[in-house]
This record gives structure tokens, C-alpha cells and sequence, in this order.
């Protein structure tokens, strides 16, 4: 039985420890997707604030984003991989190049949809470029941009198993080197803790979009979607 | 004041949205400008806090060209009211309407004071300023956009159809309000509209604008209703002008008649004038202060008090010292035909008819023949 082998598999000490255990191959692929989704988001965000901000280029911007999620991921890694002399370098390049669409599309769309009835106000108030950027624009893309965070996680997450392909670490070894030594119970423990990571990970972003999305947004969505308002009614909080 | 010196607009198509605009906006007044859509009144509007830079001329603010000032700079000592409001959802109600004096660097504690006393000022309870906009009605949303416009304490207020998402209920109120407001802070006000009946009730001065961005009349509303300049304004001013007109006419010399009246309690009230209408003999029911509650008809006998069915629904009230247009107005909708006049406080003190209107109206226009 697959699943009596796989509990099998769980209980060996050996699984957990050591520079192929568990612990470690998941902390080197928390590592790739960190580094790629922060690499990501520091080009992605900046860039599609500006674009949204002030509405130039937004054609080209939807053109290329579309053009990069074409790219064939496996291919695109192990070509850069060889580029980068076979370094986590060109992998990790390989995975941000992934993890941009989804950011900028969720940063520049959250900008756009921003109500054009609130910009003309902030501007007529007497916003600089800057203040309406971070005080009205900002928080009001701050929905559609972590929406995009998390989709950009959870690919990169999944697809960070490749860099085994090209001989690094990360959740990928339990995978490939499974399939390679036909030990099935190592594959799906693998696939289980990709899963499980990228669960994770969702989680917390979701709890960080709870943190830094405002209220008044939440209590927006809430009244737009007609569901009874946000469960305090105000008087909780100042 | 503001001034528009020879302003145009030209916009990269090609089409002229203001043509050559020379008027004078005179400080402490609400001017009104309206016209059917594409006619320029927004973009004239918008001109004033550089929201649109004018294609040649000049406007003035106070005497100040307006290019000589920084545009964010500018704006925040002018008021800005759009439709819609368009308040920031993820702001609460206090904060967007300290908005401006942060802006200018006042601390938060001092800003959020301003902005409370602000919303008194409208007329929403301060508690409101810790909901989020989503969580109020439309009226609200466009008294708290009144608010933040005022929070700065600006003299210019400029209001891009602020009332027109509204219904007509709530409108009106907004406007009463607006009217009330300004007759305390006396502010140069520029309200954009499309809707004439709105343009006449708020307006101390009406500008008229024709497709193309031409300035057709600036005028009084009287004026306008009454000597409209060309069959363009004749035309959008409307059929009901001339009932319209009758809100700009005061009723003074009017005799109020009498009527028999009734307590609540079936006690016979005499009427305190002497009736000089004749006609049917309906009796008026007041309430222990004295308002009306209804008409009973003629030959109706009441033994007792008299019930709720028995009574009519009166038409609406004429408060003395308004216009003519009120007191028409209740003759026409009485079911007795008497139109009951009240005092400020609702109290009942005599009927009108409409034939005492005309005839009014009638040597009005003689005298000024």
C-alpha cells in the first residue's frame, strides 16, 4: 500500500535530517521563492505604480506582461542556468522572470481601477503627483497588488521544483531523485510538501493583505458584495 | 472673485469646448453655470483650479492671475465638490474631510477638531466621522464632500454637479442646506449643473452656456425667466417659466381670508379675520398648537370629535412672506381650493385662493406698466 510506505517514509529518521532531510529542502525552496518573489515584486511594483499612475505605456505594459507568461518555464530556467555558468544565479533569474506578470498586472490594474471620481478629487484638493501616488493610489491598489503577490508565490513556488532539474536543491530533489530510484513515497512526500509550502505561504500572505489592506476597502467589498458590513461596526476601533 | 478674461479651450481634437469667455464671478454670491451637455460649463469650471489649463486668456482669482501659483498650492485654497462626491474609501469620514488641512501641515489632532466641527456644520452627527464613506447614503456622501470642501476654510468653492446622483428628495434638501450655508459663510461659489430648475433655485446669478462654449446670458434667474436673450435660452429655460417666475415674486399685499376651523377635539375655533373669500363651506381642523391637520368637507356634521376618516389630506402649506409660487401652489392642490397659509413655526393663520394670485400677479403688471 502506497500509503502505508509513505507513512513508512515519514517515520524514518533519516528523511529529516542531513543536507537532503526535509527541513533543509524545504528551507532552500522558501529561499528560491522568497528571493525570486522579492526580486519580482521589486521590479514589478515600481513599475506598474508608475505605469498606472500616470497611464503611460500601459499597452506596451499588458503586451509584454502576456508575452512573458508565454515564456516556457523549464526551458527558460535551464537555458539561463547554463547562461549563468550552471549558478542559483540564472535559476533564480529564470524564476523571477515568472514571478514579474502577476505583480505588475495586479499593481497596475489595482492603480487603474483606482475611482477615477476619487483621483479627479484628490487632485482638485490639491494632491501632489506624490501624495495622490501614496495616499490615495497606493492603498486603494493594495487589494489587486497582493492578489497579485499571492498568485506570483504560489507559481513560484510550484515551479521552483525545476531547479532540481538543473542540479540545485530545493523541495524538486525529493521529486526527481525519487522518480530516478522509482521510490514513489519520496514523490509524493515531495508533491505533499510542495503543497503543503505553498499553503503556507498563502496564509501568510493573506494574513499580511489583512494587516496592510485598510478597512474602509474591506468594508467596501463587504457592502458592494451585499453581505452585512465588516464584523465591528466602527465603534471598536478609532 | 474670479474673472475670465477672453478664456478658450481648445482640446487636441480639435473641438472647441470654451469660446472666447469674458464674465465676471462676484464674490459672495452662488453663480450658476448650466447648458446642455458639451457646452463648456465643466470645462469653465475646471479652468478655475487649473484642473484644465485654458488654450489663451487669462483667469483671475481675487485679482491674481492663477499661472502665477503653484496648481496643488492653488487648489487647496479652493474648494472642490464633485459628483459623487467622490470621497476616499479607504479613509474614514473625519479624515477625508481633514483632508486639505493636512495637506497644508496642521497637526492631526488639529485637523481631526476642524473636520468634526465640520460635519456639525452639514448637518451629520460627529459620530459619523468614524464610519468609512461605503457605510453612507448618497446625501450624506455629498454633505460630508460639502465638508472637506470647507475645511480649509477656503473663499472659493467650485461645484462640478454635486447634487446630481441624489434623488430628487434628497436634492432638494441638499440645496436648502447649501442655501443655509452659504448665507452664513458667504463664499464666491461656482456650481456647475445641467438642470435649469436647480440653476434658478440656488443661483443669485445664472450663467447660460450654448454648445460650443458660449456664454448665451448671465443673469439673475428672475431675469432669465423673464427676459430670456435669445430662443436658445427661451428654450432651455423651459415651458413652466412663467409658473417658475412666480418663485422670484413676493406675495406682500396679499389678503388673507378666513375659514371656519375645528379643534381636534370637536371644539368650534373662530377664524381671527373677518373671511373675505367666499365660497364653500369647508372647515379646516387644527391641532392643539394650532398646524392644520385637514379639510372637512362641506356638510359633513362632526358630533364629537372628528375621525381620521373624515378628514382630507390637505394640499401643500404656503408659509407667510415666501414666494408667490408657494401660495399658487396650495390653492391649486386643496381640495377646498383655499390654500392654508402658516406662519414660520406651521401655526395656521388664514387661506388664500388662486384667483387672489392673479389678481395680484395682474396688477403687479400693470403697475409696471
Amino acid at each position: 500500500m502506497i500509503l502505508q510506505e509513505l507513512f513508512g517514509w515519514f517515520g524514518d529518521p533519516a528523511h529529516w535530517q542531513g543536507p537532503d532531510g526535509v527541513p533543509n529542502r524545504m528551507l532552500e525552496h522558501l529561499g528560491y521563492t522568497l528571493l525570486s518573489v522579492f526580486g519580482a515584486a521589486a521590479i514589478a511594483i515600481p513599475l506598474g505604480l508608475y505605469v498606472g499612475h500616470s497611464g503611460r505605456g500601459g499597452v506596451v505594459l499588458v503586451g509584454l506582461s502576456n508575452a512573458m507568461r508565454a515564456l516556457p518555464t523549464l526551458g527558460l530556467v535551464t537555458f539561463l542556468f547554463l547562461i549563468a555558468g550552471g549558478s542559483e544565479a540564472g535559476t533564480i533569474v529564470g524564476l523571477i522572470v515568472l514571478a514579474v506578470p502577476p505583480i505588475l498586472a495586479g499593481t497596475y490594474s489595482g492603480v487603474q481601477d483606482t475611482d477615477r471620481g476619487v483621483v479627479d478629487a484628490a487632485r482638485g484638493m490639491g494632491m501632489t503627483g506624490w501624495q495622490r501616488l501614496w495616499q490615495v493610489e497606493v492603498p486603494n491598489a493594495l487589494p489587486l497588488l497582493m492578489g497579485g503577490l499571492r498568485n506570483a508565490a504560489l507559481q513560484v513556488v510550484a515551479t521552483a521544483s525545476v531547479a532540481a532539474y538543473v542540479g540545485l536543491g530545493g523541495l524538486g530533489r525529493l521529486l526527481l531523485d525519487g522518480l530516478r530510484v522509482i521510490d514513489y513515497s519520496k514523490v509524493l512526500a515531495g508533491a505533499l510538501f510542495i503543497a503543503l509550502l505553498a499553503v503556507l505561504l498563502d496564509l501568510v500572505l493573506a494574513g499580511l493583505q489583512r494587516i496592510i489592506v485598510p478597512r474602509g476597502l474591506r468594508v467596501a467589498a463587504a457592502a458592494v458584495a451585499g453581505r452585512p458590513k465588516a464584523r465591528s461596526s466602527g465603534r471598536t476601533e478609532s | 472673485m474670479i474673472e475670465f478674461q477672453a478664456v478658450t479651450k481648445r482640446f487636441d481634437d480639435g473641438t472647441t469646448a470654451v469660446d472666447n469667455l469674458d464674465m465676471v464671478v462676484e464674490a459672495g454670491t452662488i453663480t450658476v453655470f448650466v447648458g446642455p451637455s458639451g457646452c463648456g460649463k465643466t470645462t469653465s469650471l475646471r479652468m478655475v483650479n487649473r484642473m484644465i489649463e485654458p488654450t489663451s486668456g487669462t483667469v483671475l482669482v481675487d485679482g491674481e492671475d492663477i499661472r502665477k501659483s503653484n496648481p496643488a498650492l492653488l487648489r487647496r485654497r479652493i474648494g472642490y465638490v464633485i459628483q459623487q462626491a467622490g470621497l476616499f474609501p479607504h479613509r474614514t469620514v473625519l479624515d477625508n474631510v481633514a483632508t486639505v488641512p493636512l495637506l497644508s501641515g496642521w497637526t492631526r489632532r488639529k485637523a481631526r477638531a476642524r473636520a468634526a466641527e465640520l460635519l456639525e456644520t452639514v448637518g451629520l452627527d460627529a459620530a459619523m466621522g468614524k464610519r468609512y464613506p461605503s457605510q453612507l447614503s448618497g446625501g450624506q456622501q455629498q454633505r460630508v464632500g460639502v465638508a472637506r470642501a470647507l475645511a480649509a476654510d477656503p473663499p472659493v468653492l467650485l461645484m462640478d454637479e454635486p447634487f446630481s446622483a441624489v434623488d430628487p428628495v434628497v436634492r432638494e434638501g441638499l440645496q436648502d442646506e447649501l442655501l443655509r450655508l452659504q448665507a452664513d459663510l458667504d463664499k464666491t461659489i461656482v456650481f456647475v449643473t445641467h438642470d435649469i430648475d436647480e440653476a434658478v433655485r440656488i443661483g443669485e446669478k445664472v450663467a447660460v452656456f450654448r454648445k460650443g462654449g458660449v456664454l448665451a446670458q448671465y443673469a439673475a434667474p428672475a431675469e432669465l425667466l423673464s427676459n430670456p436673450a435669445d430662443d436658445f435660452v427661451s428654450s432651455f429655460v423651459g415651458k413652466d417659466r412663467g409658473y417658475r417666475g412666480l418663485s422670484f415674486l413676493q406675495a406682500d399685499g396679499i389678503q388673507l381670508g378666513g375659514v371656519s376651523t375645528m379643534g381636534l377635539h370637536g371644539e368650534h375655533l373662530s377664524g381671527e379675520r373677518p373671511s373675505t373669500v367666499g365660497g364653500p363651506d369647508w372647515t379646516l381642523v387644527l391641532d392643539d398648537d394650532g398646524r392644520p391637520r385637514g379639510w372637512l368637507p362641506p356638510g359633513v356634521v362632526i358630533q364629537g370629535e372628528p375621525a381620521e376618516e373624515d378628514l382630507r389630506p390637505g394640499g401643500s402649506l404656503y408659509t407667510e412672506g415666501t414666494a408667490l409660487r408657494g401660495a399658487l401652489d396650495a390653492a391649486l392642490s386643496s381640495p377646498s381650493g383655499l390654500g392654508v397659509v402658516v406662519d414660520d413655526a406651521g401655526r395656521y393663520t388664514g387661506v388664500v385662493t388662486a384667483q387672489q394670485v392673479i389678481d395680484l400677479i395682474e396688477e403687479r403688471r400693470k403697475d409696471a406698466a
